[in-house]
């Protein structure tokens, strides 16, 4: 415990407030959506076109939609002290699989369900690895994230491969169409957010993944598989990054292995740092890697909307991560407080 | 003999293997010229994986590679353009090199940020910057390049070293002495093995960490001249999702991810059997590029399993 923390009054508003983790993505992000608002007056306006609802608080969730659900997966493999690398090269493979699928002629809603099956799979190849070999996981990842764009380009090959684009009602309409006033995405994402929460929080899995991050050994002898919850982990991962993956896919109707999803897995990983989770393990917040999904969008719409040239994207989003990383360190806190101190005195 | 030379046996079995089948496959594999030519393609991301073996070693990891060798490599198109030498150019990026990884050495250990965060923040920052410098290809045109590209050392047989190989071997060399023969090197494996203990006997965990991630950064640098001089010019998008390759390298190369386990020279050949899998795969000519790509992520998996295997077996990371 830091010197600081003891010369503080206990129970003070506002220093706890400020230790409490939540608050920095959430301030990060009101930051970021008040600077949109300064630059663009009409920034929270909310129109109806064509019966649904349009504006730019819409267009930053929709856009975000993928790598929240991403972002989600990454922070239960996160929870227990692992990463998933692979995640852009699952979105790469389901798509190839629904364009494959397609060609195929297979009925749409099956092509929804082996899509997931096959992200499933990939969860599953991740999962032996990481918890059955006992491999560590971000070079266990690693693999299916060099090979898995490969193997989608194969797929392509499977039905000559010159003409991967596709038309799908069905899978278009979760991804693109709008029910009632409302994008099927943001539907769809709130009702996986709902579900997942559900089963984290209202079982015992949460609980069990927290365990197993923070120490697998204890955790074991406590009688938690820990074994078997890692492996959930990984499956649960690789399910979102397919939910991810076709929504991605849909949206583009056309399966493109090489680009699609490039990065993904970084800003999932970057989602769930910015809201507050340690690479280190044993902590879940699903909310907040949700926000810090919203902060990495908006961040890239602001620069947009603000008239910056889109180069400055990387550099701004950097800086920003940056930023929000630094004040959740305790040690730099600590120093710019002291120096405040020092200053007063 | 020491079981921790298993690994690097291993590696170097199966680059001779490799070879082998090649040379059994297709007539002229089994050439120096073949040999010379993965030396000189494959010297950048050699020499990137150089750097990130200390990294490595030291139970860190530095996404930052690949954007580094696109910046350096932009940096020196547009600095040729604005009339500098190419050496003069080289130096100062080398110089920045190392001093962007010194400071995201500083923030990993004074900020207590995992490493894979920050430098993954260095990894857009880099790319960033990329943009900011120029959107398009720019070639570079100075006298320097052609002499540079033309340099080589015939070799026994019809093969030649060319002179991004030499460099690589050089920083090989010098990579290997900073591993092996300085107390810099030890603290690395050190802190790799066991940060705490290391702590303790008085390892000054701040400044080796610096340190660390200063020569990881000096290496991106280099890789990135070298690629500039190789394509003889900078292209924004260049060197993306390398340090993948370079970490692959490093893993190829015996090197445990964990930290405190490896050698350097395993890096050379790790990094030399991605470059033999590709130049296979384009001697097969019917095979699609998608392969290259498979192919890699099998042989990882293979690797990984085998050290897991040997790491059980022989007790590598144990005391006793």
């Amino acid at each position: 415990m830091m010197v600081a923390d003891v010369l503080r009054p206990r129970g003070a508003g506002l220093p706890r407030l400020r230790d409490t983790r939540a608050v920095w993505p959430v301030l990060a992000l009101i930051a970021i959506l008040v600077f949109d608002w300064v630059m663009v007056p009409n920034f929270f306006q909310i129109r109806v076109v064509e019966g649904r609802l349009f504006g730019n608080v819409i267009d930053i969730l929709y856009r975000a939609t993928p790598t929240a659900l991403v972002s989600l997966g990454m922070a239960l493999v996160i929870g227990t002290k692992g990463i998933d690398l692979s995640v852009g090269s699952t979105i790469a493979i389901v798509g190839a699989v629904i364009s494959w699928r397609i060609h195929a002629g297979d009925p749409h809603i099956v092509i929804l369900f082996e899509a997931l099956a096959v992200a499933v799979v990939c969860g599953i190849w991740n999962g032996s690895l990481v918890a059955g070999l006992g491999i560590q996981p971000i070079i266990a990842t690693l693999i299916l994230m060099v090979s898995g764009r490969g193997i989608g380009l194969l797929i392509n090959l499977l039905y000559g491969g010159t003409d991967p684009s596709f038309d799908s009602p069905l899978l278009q309409g979760l991804s693109t169409g709008h029910l009632w006033l409302i994008p099927t995405r943001l539907v769809v994402g709130a009702v996986l957010f709902v579900a997942l929460w559900l089963v984290i929080r209202r079982t015992a899995l949460g609980l069990f993944i927290e365990a197993v991050g923070g120490n697998a050994a204890a955790a074991d002898l406590a009688g938690v598989n820990a074994r078997r919850i890692i492996f959930v982990a990984y499956v649960l991962c690789g399910l979102l990054a397919g939910c991810a993956g076709v929504i991605l896919t849909a949206d583009t109707h056309t399966s493109d292995p090489v680009s699609v999803a490039m990065y993904i897995e970084l800003d999932a990983i970057l989602a769930v740092v910015i809201g507050g989770a340690s690479l280190g393990g044993g902590r879940i917040y699903l909310g907040l890697t949700v926000i810090g999904a919203l902060v990495i969008q908006a961040l890239t719409t602001s620069i947009l909307i603000s008239g910056l040239r889109p180069e400055y994207n990387l550099i701004v989003k950097s800086v920003v991560v940056m930023i929000v990383l630094l004040l959740q360190s305790r040690n730099v806190r600590h120093h710019v407080t002291m120096l405040f101190q020092g200053r007063r005195r | 003999m020491n079981r921790h030379y298993l690994p690097l046996i291993a590696t170097i079995v199966v680059f001779v293997t490799l070879f082998a089948v090649g040379g059994g496959m297709y007539k002229n594999f089994l050439t120096t010229r073949v040999l010379g030519n993965i030396l000189a393609d494959n010297s950048f991301i050699i020499i990137a994986a150089l750097g990130a073996t200390f990294v490595i070693l030291s139970g860190g990891i530095d996404l930052s590679v690949g954007s580094m060798i696109g910046f350096v490599g932009v940096s020196m198109a547009v600095l040729d353009r604005a009339g500098w030498h190419p050496m003069a150019s080289a130096l100062l990026l080398i110089v920045f090199g190392m001093a962007f990884g010194a400071l995201q050495g500083w923030i990993i250990d004074f900020c207590e940020i995992q490493p894979f965060i920050v430098t993954l923040a260095g990894l857009f920052l880099l790319r960033g910057a990329c943009f900011m410098v120029t959107l398009d290809a720019v070639p570079l045109r100075h006298e320097f390049v052609r002499e540079f590209a033309a340099a080589k050392i015939p070799l026994p047989g019809n093969g030649v070293l060319r002179s991004s190989a030499l460099v690589m071997l050089g920083s090989l060399m010098i990579a290997v002495a900073i591993a092996h023969l300085t107390r810099f090197g030890t603290a690395v494996y050190a802190i790799g093995g066991d940060r705490e203990s290391a702590r303790l006997m008085g390892v000054n965990i701040r400044r080796t960490t610096i340190q660390i991630y200063a020569l990881g950064g000096t290496y991106s640098a280099l890789a990135g001249v070298v690629y500039a001089l190789y394509t003889s010019s900078g292209y924004p998008l260049a060197g993306s999702t390398l340090e993948l390759s370079a970490i692959a390298a490093v893993v190829l190369g015996g090197t445990l991810l964990t930290g405190g386990v490896g050698f350097v020279l395993g890096s050379l050949f790790g990094g030399m059997i991605l470059g033999l899998i590709s130049t296979l795969i384009l001697f097969n000519g019917s095979l699609n590029s998608a392969w290259i790509m498979i192919s890699s992520g099998v042989l990882l998996f293979a690797f990984i399993v085998m050290h897991r295997f040997l790491v059980g077996t022989f007790n590598l990371r144990g005391t006793a």
